[in-house]
């Protein structure tokens, strides 16, 4: 491989020719035959030369990025790495091949080779490591959910070793002066959290002689200095040493007053944040003022031709995909940029070798600037269409100034002319779900029971979700100790799976509402101090100061994949949860939104299309692409969580037997969604924009099997050779577009940096990939040459890009001491629900001339037929609904008040009844159609006027409200026909019950007689109080009593007038109610019959006077009679109790009973045989001698009377002026 | 007039083991001659609910029970006329009602082969007349008559006072304009719980917006608001908060407050009566914070001659507000001597 680099280096094969070399394979005719000649004899290590490649610029960069820069090289370099692995398994029969065919390599450049070779096995070890430091950082995000085993650890047994471990070459020094690991102030620790390096910390390796004192060691050692947490005075005490001061001048004593200093000056900068709380395990960045950069002067670059040369390379590799991550890349030329200090050069370490290889590429910092402007230069491309901010450090950038004017010159411009502001999304306020009629109502579940449970679980859920949003972010908080037992419990209870699939639905539309836009922190940023910005001054300075000095929770370029914000509950409540229907639930319902989304017609744009509207509506339009992208991607991301779920497992098989019998097994699985057909599609259609973002996000989350089975390795395949194809560089009509582009790169560059795909994966030999040969010529104006891409959208979907705007601004303030100057000003902007998805048009000819009189007009032109097809159409169903169906129900309500009058009817079975109306009544649902087509015929016309341009011409106008009308009479129609006759059915169904509910004994009566006149101002007294007080009296009447107490007949009277006014002003009145007053009433009849209500007055008169009894029963009669509308329980006054009041006074009274009966039956209250049945009942109970006797003997005279005329009993009644007559008479 | 909280804690602590009855009432009522009757009858009845629900299990434990219908059967025995059942409720401090409740359960037990289903039993509560024994039946009414706190007649008052409520705060939406949907309506649409009103076009209240509003015919005590908390408003809060509230959110979304406050305002609609009317505003609500943002407002004064008008008094966060989380009714003239759970709108 150096082979290659080298002669590359003497300059005998062409740049050019060597890319060339590496990409195709295959000669043009471009091609030196010289060149070719010497690259042909390369040919079997073709594959390798860029990881070799990578590998030799990571390796070359240690001395200024040494340990575990975040940059990850997920290249396995030589086969030589996979004997490492016990067991290792077959990757794409590589390394196999790899020992059968030992490098055959022409034999004037072995010598040179042999040490290369052994160098990049040593450099191997910190591959992986170097990876694990890039992605470790996911452990603390992972670690929230207890999961951090399976995800975050997953690397590490594969690694050769942790940083600390002695795979570690000496020959490397802990470079004390590295910003990775010693950030300056304020700056972002880029990559790797601290995770791991507390161990590096505190084993730190003696590697030189300089150091061999062992001083920082006894530093180490030695007591804690006071006060100061042992991280961070592990952080900070180290700083000193790693300056170059001459060793063995410090004594300890020194060093602590050194840390005073340091200290002090700490505290000058930031009083409040004098003694920061560190993170668990990660020490905070040092803000050690006194390490500045070293200035880098192009003058001083030592060999300039071999660094353009390999720049050039580089750039190219980059620039054919050639690399697995664009962003990784990038990222790690921003590093070599700031690269604040080198490592002096020591000459043990340099091997001693005149081969141009052999001596080290970087000798200074100058080297390194001037490689990375070089480089930077063949990116321009990628640089300008990032986001503005970043432009702007980039321009800002003041060695790039000094190395390069003209590219400073160029991003400027670039920054000048840029529009990308890309802008942090505010969390939305969480919102529940509302309730849904249309699916939640009582219709949907099989019973009460379910219903009644579904309604307890929604409540449940949001009770969680509270409780969530509230401890969430306490420490110590646990989310399965927290809420775990009330989920279980709670899902317990969803037996039915109709429950399930209902609390699936509300379980994935909460998920949509809240983590749809990017979560807090998405763009590295913590959300609240962006929030801050526009506070109170002070407020918003402190927390960006706070902001400067704390580690920034950032995952590098290549984080793992997690759940930030929100997105963790909804992780946490599946893990919770555990349940397997839920699970399989969600399943089912994730993929069905998903391919419902993924095949969302996407409003289509005519290249052509400039004028000022369109530019409106590509606004729109991107919005909801990034609408449906985001929530696509959401969803995919679930399902490939939930759907790998049960197969998570920390490490891969440790056998080849046990990981054969696994891949048998798991290859008759199907795939839970059929992704390998859905991305075969996107790339037919042209939609590979849409489709591969939650494909990647979907595959983040598969276990380490799922790279080996067959339907999974084919789709890998498809992404890579996707990913080649990609050149960002290549741009003509119809070609995707250039952000398209670079948000693919960004997401497969990502998943291909994932811990569980093989490393190998990426460097598949061409043969696998030739397969693939996509024919997507199919649709011209496909998705992805639309500019549906912007930077806000890629940056919500990468947010590891905006490490590199972190990178560059901590070089910004770490140089100049300015607090970073890309905190903006925000401006928050929110996101749409998702459109309402376009109906299917029909087939034929018909649809297709409509589809190609679309396709001559601007975009917003079917949009708005569409949206009005789908509007009017759902209108016209709701019309029906009101004006068919329910003179339908008024007319079955007509047809049952009949059946019931109809004697002999009455009982009917309610079913029965039903039956025979819906028999009478569906038939006329066939009216819906023709009413819902002229519904459409009317309205569409009218709205697609409305919406249009009032320029339209009128012939597109005319077409245009035809295909309304036709669009909205389909989907109008589609649904009533489908849907009528259950509908009506329903609604009989509910006037019916409703009907035989509100069944009093006087139907008729009762219709007419509700509500008060016109004329009553409701200032009746209110029932309540009516009530209230009746009560009173009968308290007071049923005892115990003191002496002083009584009521007055005034109060009486006026109490029954008020009555009165109360049942002829019904605003207010309840039937309950109604029927309370109407019993109270009975009873106030029955004490005045009995002249049982203590009464106020002289102390002589206790009882009220005859006449004034009844006078009061009189105004009782009248409100019975006339002014309550509810029955009178009337026979309440024979019941035995109310009798039997009468038996406790002395002398017995029996007229003003008689009196009261005879009214009754003169008024036609009661009828004479009920009465008659109550007396005759009332002899049944148990009485008293006497008592009996009187009560046969009223019995008799009231029987008697009714063969009296009327007068009579008049005349009789009037000369009965004393009590006890009446039985004396008898 | 608000009630301060030390009002209060003096009024509930004359309650303790006191009788439910007329008499308690006219001493009450003495003790505090400037509270209003509906004012001490309303913390009367709230105070006893919670005094019945932390003694309710002892007195239905079946030893009791036993003891209690022994009692019963030896009182009548003596002197069928005399109000034994009351006096037995008011020597053991439980609610006459529900004693009466336990008795006539247990005499239907010996009388009749089934036990007796809860229906029956309620009927022969509210009409006495179904009781076979004509003894029994004297005393079960005595008891529900005499009990202002319990039994079919005060729950009868209570529905028909929130029923008249909900009349009156349909009325004032109508009179304001606002377009709304009532529990029937949302019952028809399917809702499974329902707030007395949705509003169909939110409307804002000192600058919150109110999705709907539950009016509640009850003292609105701490205990109580925390208790309709639980069991409703979250739940509709659960349904029909959406984000319906575009126009002010955008606008905190812009002026960068990272979540708006959470706020459930609590409002009394002042009727000279205990009543609460609940709305429920903005977007996420915590439980935690309700107590800090409780808003109290009083609304529908009265005003002469106009009909009603809305005077809105907002006391925000802290402590003032947990302080007057109670406040009653204002000293409007009072028509009626007898009243009891009497609203008393007067008619001018």
């Amino acid at each position: 491989m150096a082979a290659v680099l080298e002669s590359l280096l003497r300059e005998e094969v062409s740049v050019a020719a060597a890319v060339r070399w590496i990409a195709r394979s295959t000669q043009s005719s471009e091609d030196d035959p010289e060149e070719a000649a010497a690259l042909t004899a390369l040919q079997p290590l073709r594959k390798e030369f860029v990881p070799f490649l990578l590998n030799f610029l990571r390796e070359q960069s240690s001395r200024v990025l040494p340990q575990g820069p975040p940059t990850p090289a997920k290249a396995p370099g030589a086969s030589a790495a996979l004997p490492g692995r016990p067991g290792g398994p077959p990757r794409g029969g590589r390394g196999a091949r790899s020992q059968l065919f030992p490098p055959t390599e022409p034999p004037s450049s072995a010598a040179a080779e042999a040490p290369l070779a052994r160098r990049g096995g040593r450099r191997r070890g910190p591959g992986p490591a170097r990876e694990r430091g890039g992605r470790g950082s996911g452990g603390p995000e992972e670690g929230v959910g207890g999961e951090s085993p399976a995800w975050a650890g997953s690397r590490r047994p594969r690694g050769s070793g942790s940083p600390s471990s002695p795979s570690l070459p000496l020959s490397d020094p802990p470079n004390l002066s590295n910003l990775e690991e010693f950030p300056p102030v304020g700056s972002v620790p880029p990559g790797p959290a601290g995770r791991t390096k507390p161990s590096r910390r505190i084993n730190p390796t003696p590697v030189s002689e300089e150091r061999s004192l062992s001083k920082p060691k006894t530093c180490f050692t030695s007591p804690p200095i006071s006060c100061i947490p042992s991280s961070q005075s592990s952080a900070l005490d180290t700083s000193p040493w790693g300056l170059g001061l001459p060793p063995g001048c410090r004594s300890l004593q020194e060093e602590r007053e050194m840390l005073r200093k340091e200290r002090s000056k700490q505290l000058q900068q930031s009083p409040a944040l004098a003694c920061p709380i560190p993170e668990l395990g990660s020490p905070l960045p040092s803000r050690t003022g006194s390490l500045t950069a070293e200035p880098a002067d192009p003058a001083r670059v030592s060999s300039r031709r071999r660094l353009e040369l390999i720049a050039l390379v580089y750039s190219s590799c980059i620039a054919e995909n050639l690399v697995p991550n664009l962003f990784l890349e990038l990222f790690f030329i921003l590093q070599l940029l700031t690269v604040r200090r080198m490592v002096a050069a020591k000459d043990d370490d340099l091997e001693p070798s005149p081969d141009s290889l052999e001596s080290p590429l970087f000798q200074s910092v100058h080297d390194c600037v001037f490689f990375a402007v070089q480089v930077l230069e063949h990116q321009f491309q990628i640089l300008s269409y990032l986001d503005k901010g970043t432009l702007k450090l980039l321009a800002e950038n003041d060695r790039l100034l000094c190395f390069s004017p003209a590219l400073q010159g160029r991003l400027r411009a670039a920054y000048e002319g840029s529009a990308a502001k890309v802008s942090l999304q505010m969390p939305p306020p969480t919102h529940a779900v509302s309730f849904q009629p249309e699916t939640d109502n009582r219709a949907n579940f099989s019973s009460d029971r379910a219903f009644h449970t579904f309604k307890k679980q929604r409540d449940v859920f949001y009770e969680v979700l509270r409780e969530w949003e509230d401890h969430h972010e306490e420490p110590g908080w646990d989310f399965e100790k927290g809420l775990g037992s009330r989920i279980r419990t709670m899902m317990g209870q969803l037996s039915a799976a109709c429950s399930h699939s209902h609390f699936v639905r509300l379980f994935q539309k909460q998920l949509l509402q809240m983590c749809q836009s990017p979560c807090p922190g998405a763009l590295g940023e913590a959300p609240d101090v962006l929030s801050a910005l526009g506070a109170d001054k002070l407020g918003r300075l402190r927390r960006l100061q706070e902001r400067l000095v704390a580690p920034q929770s950032s995952g590098g370029p290549c984080p793992p994949p997690t759940f930030p914000g929100c997105q963790g509950f909804f992780r946490d409540f599946i893990l919770s949860a555990s349940s397997f229907q839920f699970n399989q639930h969600l399943m089912d319902s994730l993929s069905l939104k998903i391919r419902e989304l993924n095949g969302l017609a996407l409003p289509q744009h005519e290249p052509g299309d400039e004028d000022g509207e369109s530019d409106v509506d590509w606004q729109g339009e991107r919005r909801q692409f990034a609408v449906v992208l985001l929530s696509l991607r959401l969803l995919a991301k679930f399902l490939g969580f939930v759907a790998f779920l049960p197969y998570r497992g920390p490490e891969p098989p440790p056998t080849r037997e046990l990981q054969d019998s696994i891949l048998a097994l798991r290859s008759q699985v199907p795939p839970v969604l059929d992704v390998q057909t859905l991305l075969w599609q996107g790339l037919q259609a042209r939609r590979a924009v849409l489709t591969v973002p939650w494909l990647v996000e979907f595959l983040s989350f598969a276990d380490h099997i799922v790279p080996l089975l067959e339907y999974y390795r084919s789709i890998f395949c498809l992404l890579l050779h996707l990913h080649r194809s990609l050149v960002l560089s290549k741009e003509s009509k119809g070609e995707m577009c250039f952000l398209n582009k670079l948000l693919l790169l960004a997401v497969l560059g990502w998943l291909f940096q994932i811990p569980t795909v093989p490393e190998d994966l990426f460097f598949l030999e061409e043969g696998q990939l030739s397969a693939f040969n996509m024919d997507t010529v199919a649709s011209e104006h496909g998705l992805d040459s639309m500019p549906v891409v912007d930077q806000q959208l890629l940056y919500t979907c990468c947010p590891y890009i905006g490490e590199l705007r972190k990178l560059l601004a901590s070089w910004v303030s770490g140089s100049s001491g300015r607090s970073g100057g890309f905190v903006r000003k925000i401006t928050p902007t929110t996101t749409t629900g998702l459109g309402a998805q376009p109906p299917q048009t029909a087939q034929g000819l018909q649809a297709q001339l409509a589809q190609a009189f679309f396709h001559n007009q601007p975009p917003s032109l079917r949009r708005t037929v569409e949206f009005v097809a789908e509007r009017i159409g759902s209108n016209c169903v709701k019309h029906i609904k009101v004006t068919l169906v329910a003179d339908l129900v008024r007319q079955a309500e007509l047809l049952l008040q009949e059946q019931l009058v109809t004697p002999g009817q009455e009982g009917g079975d309610p079913t029965q009844l039903l039956e025979i109306l819906c028999s009478q009544l569906c038939p006329q649902g066939a009216q819906a159609l023709t009413q819902g087509r002229e519904f459409c015929r009317k309205k569409s016309p009218e709205a697609v006027r409305a919406l249009l341009p009032e320029e339209t011409p009128a012939a597109v106008l005319s077409s245009a409200e035809n295909i309304a009308v036709g669009l909205a009479t389909e989907k109008a129609c589609a649904w009533l026909s489908a849907n009528i006759t259950a509908l009506i059915r329903r609604e009989v169904k509910a006037a019916v019950s409703r009907t035989l509910r509100a069944q009093g004994p006087e139907p008729a009566a009762r219709g007419e007689r509700r509500g008060c006149s016109r004329a009553c101002e409701h200032h009746a007294p209110l029932p309540s109080h009516l009530i209230s007080e009746i009560k009173d009296v009968l308290s007071l009447a049923a005892g115990p009593r003191d002496p002083e107490e009584g009521v007055s007949s005034e109060h009486l009277e006026l109490l029954l007038g008020q009555l009165g006014q109360t049942l002829r002003c019904r605003q207010f009145l309840c039937p309950p109610a109604e029927q309370h007053l109407a019993k109270c009433s009975v009873e106030l009849a029955s004490l005045l019959v009995a002249d049982q209500i203590p009464v106020l007055g002289p102390p002589v008169q206790h009882r009220l006077e005859k006449g004034q009894a009844r006078r009061l029963l009189y105004m009782l009669l009248s409100l019975w009679k006339e002014d309550f509308q509810v029955p009178v329980p009337l026979q309440l006054l024979l019941s035995p109790r109310n009798v039997g009041l009468l038996a406790a006074t002395r002398p017995r009274e029996w007229d003003l009973l008689l009196f009261l009966l005879r009214e009754l039956v003169e008024r036609g209250l009661m009828g004479r045989m009920a009465i008659e049945a109550c007396l005759g009942s009332l002899r049944e109970a148990q009485w008293p001698g006497d008592f009996s006797e009187e009560l046969a003997t009223l019995f008799n005279l009231f029987l008697a009377e009714s063969h009296m005329p009327q007068p009579q009993l008049r005349a009789c009644e009037l000369v009965q002026p004393n009590r006890g007559t009446v039985l004396a008479q008898s | 007039m608000i009630l301060t909280k030390a009002q209060y804690d003096e009024i509930a602590q004359c309650l303790v083991s006191v009788p439910p009855t007329r008499q308690s009432l006219r001493k009450l009522k003495q003790r505090f001659p400037s509270q209003s009757q509906a004012t001490l009858l309303s913390i009367f009845s709230q105070e006893y609910q919670k005094h019945i629900k932390r003694t309710h299990a002892k007195h239905h434990t079946s030893e009791a029970i036993e003891s209690y219908y022994q009692r019963y059967l030896d009182g009548v025995a003596k002197n069928g006329a005399a109000p034994v059942l009351l006096e037995l409720s008011n020597e053991v401090d439980y609610a006459p009602s529900l004693m009466a409740r336990i008795i006539l359960e247990r005499f239907l037990q010996e009388h009749e082969e089934t036990p007796p289903s809860k229906s029956v039993i309620n009927s022969m509560l509210r009409d006495p007349s179904q009781i076979p024994d004509g003894v029994l039946a004297n005393q079960v009414y005595q008891c529900i008559v005499n009990d202002c706190c319990y039994g079919p007649l005060v729950d009868c008052i209570k529905h028909a006072i929130g029923h008249e409520h909900e009349v009156l705060l349909r009325d004032l939406l109508l009179e304001k304009n606002l377009s709304f949907l009532d529990e029937d309506q949302l019952r028809a649409k399917g809702y499974d719980k329902t707030p007395d009103f949705i509003l169909q076009v939110p409307v804002a209240v000192e600058g919150h917006i109110i999705h709907w509003i539950e009016s509640k015919a009850s003292f609105g005590d701490e205990c109580s608001h925390h208790a309709y908390l639980h069991d409703q408003f979250w739940s509709y809060w659960n349904r029909i908060h959406r984000d319906s509230i575009l126009g002010t959110s955008d606008v905190k979304r812009g002026s960068m407050s990272a979540a708006p406050p959470p706020f459930l305002v609590s409002a009394a609609l002042h009727l000279d009566s205990p009543l609460h009317l609940y709305f429920v505003v903005s977007s996420s609500c915590c439980m935690t914070h309700l107590h800090e943002h409780w808003l109290t407002m009083q609304t529908l004064t009265h005003h002469a001659g106009t009909h009603m008008d809305t005077v809105l008094t907002t006391w925000k966060h802290g402590l003032l507000c947990r302080h007057s989380a109670h406040h009653m009714g204002t000293g409007l003239p009072r028509r009626h001597a007898f009243s009891s759970f009497s609203p008393g709108v007067p008619r001018d």
